[in-house]
């Protein structure tokens, strides 16, 4: 029997996680993320998880990573301030290939910014925040049930693929209330185990080592540095370098098709606009209000890897419109994948995209 | 040998210069280790980033070789989410007392039950010896080239006002008294943290008029004063040498501890 509630979306975060398995908690309070620790306080110990208060958000993400390498599902949430100081733990968790859950309540930025207020500033940080070259997955709720469903797949995605992987929901979703289905049980799929007789960090075709976590036996050396597959460090030989970090990006990258998320709505559009998180409510509320063919919407739950073959999911289209909140961000991903124009709508100051102010960009660019 | 199954002898050569102090460091601790009669399988070795923290690498156990100064945030990650396992921290005086110095006080504050050997060789090794937050007022390193003018900490002290329920500091002279302070830890529950004042001469000894491994020991060996006499003359109101400091056990108590084998 599942349970249909009216719910704020931090807290089905929260729910997502428990039912997804999750059973290690570490944070850093920030607004507007911190009724998913609130929550996780409330709900580990009785699940016979932890919960922790770190001392700051480096803390949160590195406690995060030592508990997910005992084998449990780990989480931590954060905003703006608190992602950024994670950013070097990020990295090491993709060096590292450690499976964890990140979420971000994004708010207005830089710095300490708009705490109250929500954006989507920080959606080329989720990718390329940390030093160097690696790949992760990011994914980009526009709903309190998404907030549910989508923790519970980026758990299994970062088990899958043995990184970390991002929720980048905002403000405006994290404390939006609205109804939200929760499942009484929901599938879990665990890492693949690292088979016997194979090195810790020996790959198999699709560049994802099997995992054994502490305590299985297998005496595995996690480092930051550059490692070859034993796990042990060799940090100037070039072809070891390059092997290893090609195979963080391509693992991810490569898989591109079967990580993608994402709704298409009137394929034959010749005015198309691409979302992700909430703008698409506004829209939806457009195309509602309109009943317009001419107009298609692309919206996409994952949006790192970015996947560009979804723009070809409308072979109309003369026009891409892409509001987003924030000075225009992931728009430049989809520019550099399609020859027609692609126009930003770029808001910020924390609040959503009007529907008027969508139907004057309809009318100026269609 | 001490502990030969808990050496990765396939790592070897290792990256320590000649005459470091670290290699007594590793080999105290497995020392106590092997008194513990700890499993492999449960035991977890966790660092951060430097000279010492390189240790776990040569040590056939699960390890983390973190992020600099990050080491106990992990390492309580590690323990808090599996309290079954043994977990010790191998740092150094910059991983622990300058980058990662917030994440000391809280580890000692939550008195999570693991034990930390901190190799304090008042220097950032590494890098090509630098001054770090524990280089002696004085002391000629690469930035402090008109000698160091900064105070230093004393990291047992700052363990024991921080809440942990073990604290010692020994040098890599005192091996015996090193191996016992760290056996004692591991059997303490709640937090230890051994200090272990040790050379490094390639960095520090270099720059100071101790260019010889043997000179170096011999200087730290004679500054080390028993904690016990170092009260008893203070007490008395009797002069304390220049540049002295205590070793000895400084505290050993039961507060709450986290992270106690269930």
């Amino acid at each position: 029997m599942s349970r249909t509630e009216f719910m704020q979306g931090n807290t089905a975060c929260a729910e997502g996680a428990l039912a997804a398995g999750c059973r290690f908690f570490g944070g850093y309070p920030i607004t507007p993320s911190t009724e998913i620790a609130e929550t996780m306080a409330r709900r580990l110990p009785k699940a016979g998880g932890t919960f922790i208060s770190m001392e700051d958000e480096l803390a949160s993400i590195a406690a995060v990573i030592g508990a997910a390498w005992t084998g449990v599902r780990a989480m931590t949430a954060t905003s703006g301030p608190g992602f950024s100081l994670m950013m070097e733990n990020i990295g090491y968790a993709a060096m590292t290939e450690t499976p964890c859950v990140i979420v971000n309540i994004q708010r207005g930025g830089p710095s300490t910014g708009q705490p109250t207020r929500a954006a989507q500033g920080d959606m080329l940080q989720c990718r390329f925040g940390s030093h160097g070259d690696y790949s992760t997955i990011a994914l980009t709720p526009n709903s309190v049930q998404e907030m549910f469903d989508l923790t519970v797949k980026a758990f299994d995605l970062a088990d899958r693929f043995r990184v970390p992987t991002f929720l980048m929901s905002d403000e405006i979703v994290g404390h939006m209330r609205e109804r939200a289905t929760i499942p009484d049980t929901v599938e879990i799929t665990p890492p693949r185990a690292l088979a016997e007789g194979s090195l810790p960090y020996e790959a198999g075709e699709d560049g994802i080592p099997g995992f054994a976590p502490f305590g299985s036996g297998r005496f595995v050396h996690v480092t930051g540095l550059t490692h070859d597959e034993r796990g042990y460090p060799d940090t100037t030989d070039p072809e070891a370098h390059d092997k290893l970090v090609r195979r963080l990006v391509t693992k991810i990258e490569s898989a591109r098709r079967d990580i993608a998320d994402y709704e298409v709505t009137n394929p034959d559009a010749k005015t198309v606009f691409v979302t992700y998180g909430p703008p698409s409510r506004t829209v939806e509320q457009v195309m509602r209000d309109r009943q317009d063919d001419s107009i298609g919407h692309l919206r996409l739950r994952v949006v790192w890897p970015f996947p560009e073959f979804a723009l070809e999911e409308f072979p109309n289209a003369r026009v891409f419109l892409m509001p987003e909140l924030n000075m225009g961000q992931m728009v430049r991903e989809v520019q550099r994948h399609v020859d027609q124009p692609v126009i930003s709508l770029p808001k910020i100051g924390g609040e959503l995209h009007t529907p008027a102010e969508l139907v004057r960009a309809l009318e100026a660019y269609r | 040998m001490i502990a030969p199954d808990w050496f990765r002898e396939d790592r070897l050569p290792h990256i320590y210069c000649t005459g470091c102090g670290n290699g007594t460091v590793i080999n105290c601790t497995l020392a106590a280790v092997e008194e513990m009669d700890w499993k492999r399988e449960e035991t977890v070795f966790v660092s951060g980033i430097g000279c010492s923290s390189r240790a776990p690498g040569y040590i056939l156990t699960d390890s983390l070789h973190t992020t600099h100064g990050r080491a106990l945030a992990f390492a309580t990650g590690v323990k808090m989410a599996r309290p079954e396992f043994n977990v010790v921290v191998f740092t150094g005086d910059g991983d622990l007392a300058a980058i990662g110095g917030n994440h000391f006080i809280h580890a000692c504050r939550r008195n999570v039950d693991m034990t930390v050997v901190c190799m304090n060789n008042h220097i950032y090794g590494m890098t090509g010896g630098q001054g770090s937050p524990t280089t002696p007022p004085g002391a000629i390193s690469t930035t402090t080239p008109y000698g160091a003018s900064e105070p230093a900490f004393d990291l047992a002290e700052l363990a024991v006002a921080a809440g942990a329920n073990y604290v010692a500091r020994w040098t890599s002279y005192h091996v015996k008294e090193l191996t016992k302070a760290v056996t004692t830890g591991m059997q303490t529950p709640g937090l230890a943290f051994i200090e272990v004042r040790t050379q490094c001469p390639t960095n520090y000894g270099r720059h100071n008029k101790l260019r010889t491994v043997p000179a170096m020991i011999e200087y730290i060996r004679s500054h080390a004063m028993l904690v016990e006499k170092y009260n008893r003359l203070t007490a008395e109101g009797k002069p304390i040498p220049e540049g002295t400091f205590t070793v000895g056990e400084l505290v050993r108590r039961s507060r709450p501890a986290m992270g106690v084998r269930r």
